[in-house]
């Protein structure tokens, strides 16, 4: 029974978006080699999947749902990618093939979560393992690497000079579709209401399943389309590409405040907990952290990013309860109008 | 500090001078109140008047600002719930709260199951116990069922059962009646007297007046936070109670328009589903109000979410305006210009986290629409415009509804679907919880509503209130439509009469 009027008093969202900036500052002012234009391109490009396939993922944990299985979808249609490329099929028809089977991926773990009404973290722990398999299926342990240079330089290159990588661009206008999408749209009203509440969603005539359904399907998409690209950024397609990515991006969307148990978070928040990750793991690189304790602090990340919120929230009511068990109110003079 | 009375029994409970606020809201300000062994005390005011905050502040959920909870006298602090019960006072909140994956039983002896050898739970003698409390209410429901998917009615009921077997000295029930029809109003009544002969005290809230003067003895009366009366109900007139609530006279309570009907705007056709309602077949005029009554579990509310396509029917059809509904699909319903204002407000007419202003949005998704997005514009004036027009009492319109009292949550819900001008407007406990002022409001709205050619449907328990307002009542029994009385012969008797299932068929 907490006082829910006070539980807005900390946006977890801008603690984030805070933290995020306090430790860019400190990297650039600590850390060596970490401002100059090529390491912020690679931090940029490193963190871009995992920016990718946050932008679903977000609204799919707002709407109380979550995939598990982009990484491998990612995965499945790298491979795809490099089997088909070893045939010698065109890389312009090889792209949309790659994406429609992501639909189909998405398309599946949205009808096993909605027809069947499954979980979706179990749906999707299942599909992680059979998506990642047939990718194995497909491709053996081939890496294939000779895809078009224009592609590669695409996917891996710079802007001139700039820091910011070829592929940013694009990634910016899906930012801002998700945005829209998600705080500006009737769509994403419904999504926070089927989150908080999927029973007063149906009987507001909002259409919980299909919506869902929309969203898995956008989701295999999208970490398709990621598939596509670290494939290119990385000039290499394996079938344990992206391995582990679901880890990194389910933590860096509940790291920027998207609620676990749906219905709460914005966008931003979700994108600021993807590059305060990203450049963590950046820092970490630069000062020689292994790979393994890397994937250590992600988890210890993970933890911190669910509880973070949750202790927030929980000071800000007990901050307050203190400040009204101080305030004198018994002998107030006049009632309040 | 105390002062035992010398001249009647001395209380077992009382509340000294108990302030509480929540941020700028004072909820209450220097409350006193006395609970005397033996009586049935009444608590009466208006939505947000501050009754359930009374009540939290009594059991501990709350901690007063300042002022003193007297227990037999002496001044104790409840740090939860927990203590409270411990002390002897069991307490049905305004809202039930059962744990929906246990079953009745296990809620209703939560943490307290009778054990056998070796600490291992006695499933036998808690589901003898719990039957033996459904009998003595008078109801029937299956002690082994999950609390899931119970109605509101009787997850009341079993809250009730749960109070009851603590056999506390003090009982405290907000709104226990809301959802209740009249005979289970009658068993609970029983039950209560009994306890009080037995020397036990009680604490009664409810909106509905003569259910306060069939059993209360004193009534304390609350206006905005602050105590107004404590005084004996004998002597007093419905009137006085209202105009101690309110601080004026009372409108009429069914101000109900004659009204030419018009053609038939909801035609339900053989509908069943199966195991919860058979062959039921009705219509509803533009123009009309169509009281729906029958006893708690007669399958009222199940056919008004069939109509409206949260649930799947079997066999049969609806229109609405000529147009064919899809089986389960509440959003071609409200297309063809359906609405429904579900009888839990909690779970399925609100969503809690949101705030008033997108709570009644939500139902404007389709319509406050600009080129694709949100008008956000459009959307605040539109929740604005329905808040101020059913007289919400918030702070701020983008606060959560949770922060609002139990009426007030109800006119949220009310001005959500009112908001989407539906043609068809079924509405399943539209009072439930709605103080006297605002009950007359409703009911204002829903004749002005008939008049401008709206068909309504109207679930009620509330017996004078589907009498007040119908122009004939459809009236169910255990699953089937059994009567269909018009305005002129419907009274008490021929309505119960049907709902338990007496009438001559
Ligand atoms: N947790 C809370 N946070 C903020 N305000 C609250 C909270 N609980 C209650 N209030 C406010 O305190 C006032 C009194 O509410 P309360 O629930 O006690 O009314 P009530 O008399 O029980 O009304 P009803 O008849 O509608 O149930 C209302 O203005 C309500 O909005
Ligand atoms: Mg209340």
């Amino acid at each position: 029974m907490a006082d829910t009027s006070l539980t807005r008093a900390i946006r977890w969202d801008t603690v984030v978006g805070a933290l995020l900036i306090v430790v860019l500052l400190f990297s650039f002012g600590f850390v060596d080699g970490f401002g100059n234009a090529l390491n912020l391109s690679f931090l940029i490009g490193n963190t871009l999947p995992i920016a990718l396939i946050a932008l679903p993922m977000t609204l799919l944990v707002v709407s109380g749902e979550i995939d598990l299985s982009v990484a491998s979808t990612a995965g499945l249609s790298g491979a795809v990618m490099g089997a088909l490329w070893n045939q010698g099929m065109t890389i312009e028809t090889i792209i949309p093939i790659c994406l429609l089977l992501g639909v189909v991926c998405g398309l599946v773990n949205g009808l096993l979560v909605t027809r069947l009404g499954l979980p979706s973290l179990a749906v999707t722990i299942g599909t992680l393992a059979a998506y990642r398999g047939i990718a194995q299926i497909v491709l053996g342990s081939d890496a294939v690497t000779d895809f078009p240079s224009q592609y590669l330089d695409f996917a891996a290159g710079r802007i001139g000079d700039t820091f910011l990588p070829k592929a940013f661009l694009p990634f910016l206008v899906l930012l801002v579709i998700a945005v829209i999408a998600l705080h500006a749209t009737p769509f994403g009203r419904s999504l926070f209401a089927i989150g908080a509440s999927e029973e007063a969603a149906r009987f507001a005539g909002i259409r919980v399943k299909r919506q869902k359904l929309i969203l898995f399907t956008v989701t295999g998409l999208m970490a398709s389309l990621t598939g596509v690209f670290w494939a290119l950024h990385y000039a290499s397609a394996r079938y344990d590409n992206a391995t582990g990515l679901e880890l990194s991006v389910v933590a860096a969307v509940l790291l920027g405040g998207i609620d676990f148990d749906g219905g709460k978070g914005t966008l931003g928040g979700a994108i600021a907990g993807v590059f305060l990750l990203g450049a963590l793991q950046n820092v970490m690189s630069l000062v020689n952290v292994s790979a393994q304790s890397q994937i250590v602090v992600t988890g210890v990340l993970l933890v911190v990013s669910v509880l973070g919120p949750r202790v927030a929230r929980q000071l800000a009511v007990a901050r307050a309860g203190r400040r009204a068990a101080a305030a004198p109110v018994s002998k107030a003079p006049s009632p309040t109008p | 500090m105390t002062h035992p009375s010398t001249t009647g029994p001395a209380p077992v409970l009382a509340l000294k001078d108990i302030s509480k606020s929540f941020g700028a809201v004072r909820a209450l300000r220097d409350v006193s109140l006395e609970l005397l062994p033996g009586e049935v005390h009444a608590l009466a005011g208006e939505n947000g008047a501050g009754k359930s905050t009374l009540i939290k502040t009594l059991a501990g959920v709350h901690r007063p600002d300042a002022g003193q909870v007297l227990l037999d006298g002496e001044p104790v602090v409840f740090h939860g719930p927990g203590d409270a019960r411990d002390a002897g006072i069991a307490v049905i909140y305004q809202e039930p709260t059962l744990f929906p994956d246990l079953s009745i039983a296990e809620n209703i002896f939560m943490g307290r199951q009778p054990r056998r050898a070796l600490g291992r739970i006695d499933h036998k003698a808690t589901h003898a116990a719990t039957a033996a409390l459904m009998q003595r209410l008078g109801v029937e429901l299956d002690p082994d069922r999950p609390a899931r998917g119970l109605s509101i009615a009787d997850q009341q009921i079993v809250e009730i059962a749960k109070a009851l077997s603590f056999d506390a000295r003090v009982l405290i029930m907000d709104e226990p009646t809301a959802a209740l029809t009249g005979s289970e109003v009658a068993r609970l009544f029983g039950v209560v007297r009994t306890l009080r002969e037995q020397g036990a005290a009680v604490l009664f809230i409810s909106h509905r007046l003569e259910e306060i003067f069939a059993i209360c003895q004193r009534v304390t009366t609350l206006r905005d936070g602050a105590w107004i009366a404590s005084e004996p109900l004998a002597g007093m007139s419905e009137d006085d109670l209202v105009r101690r609530m309110v601080g004026r006279d009372l409108e009429e309570l069914y101000p109900k328009q004659e009204v030419e009907a018009g053609e038939v705007a909801l035609s339900v056709r053989r509908l069943t589903r199966e195991g919860v309602f058979t062959d039921v077949s009705f219509e509803v005029r533009r123009g009309e109000i169509v009281g729906l009554a029958g006893l708690v579990g007669a399958g009222r509310t199940e056919v008004a979410r069939a109509v409206f396509g949260v649930d799947r029917w079997d066999a049969g059809e609806v229109e609405v305006d000529g147009r064919k509904l899809t089986n389960g699909a509440p959003s071609v319903a409200m297309a063809a210009g359906l609405a429904l204002v579900p009888e839990d407000r909690r779970a399925q007419g609100l969503v809690m986290d949101m705030s008033i202003e997108r709570n009644i949005g939500l139902s404007g998704l389709r319509t406050t629409v600009r080129a694709g997005l949100m008008d956000r514009r459009a959307e605040r004036s539109r929740s604005l415009d329905w808040a101020v027009r059913l007289q919400v009492k918030y702070a701020r319109i983008a606060d959560s509804v949770a922060t609002l009292s139990g009426g007030n949550q109800q006119k949220v819900v009310l001005a959500k679907w009112l908001a989407t001008g539906p043609k068809v407007l079924i509405v399943d406990e539209p009072t439930r919880g709605i103080d006297v002022g605002t009950k007359a409001e409703v009911h204002r709205l829903l004749s002005q509503l008939a008049a401008d050619g709206v068909a309504v449907l109207m679930i009620s328990s509330d017996l004078p209130e589907i009498l007040g307002m119908a122009d004939r009542v459809l009236v169910m029994h255990e699953g089937r439509l059994t009567a269909e009385i018009p305005r002129s012969d419907a009274t008490e008797e021929t309505v119960m009469a049907a709902a338990t299932g007496r009438a001559a068929a």
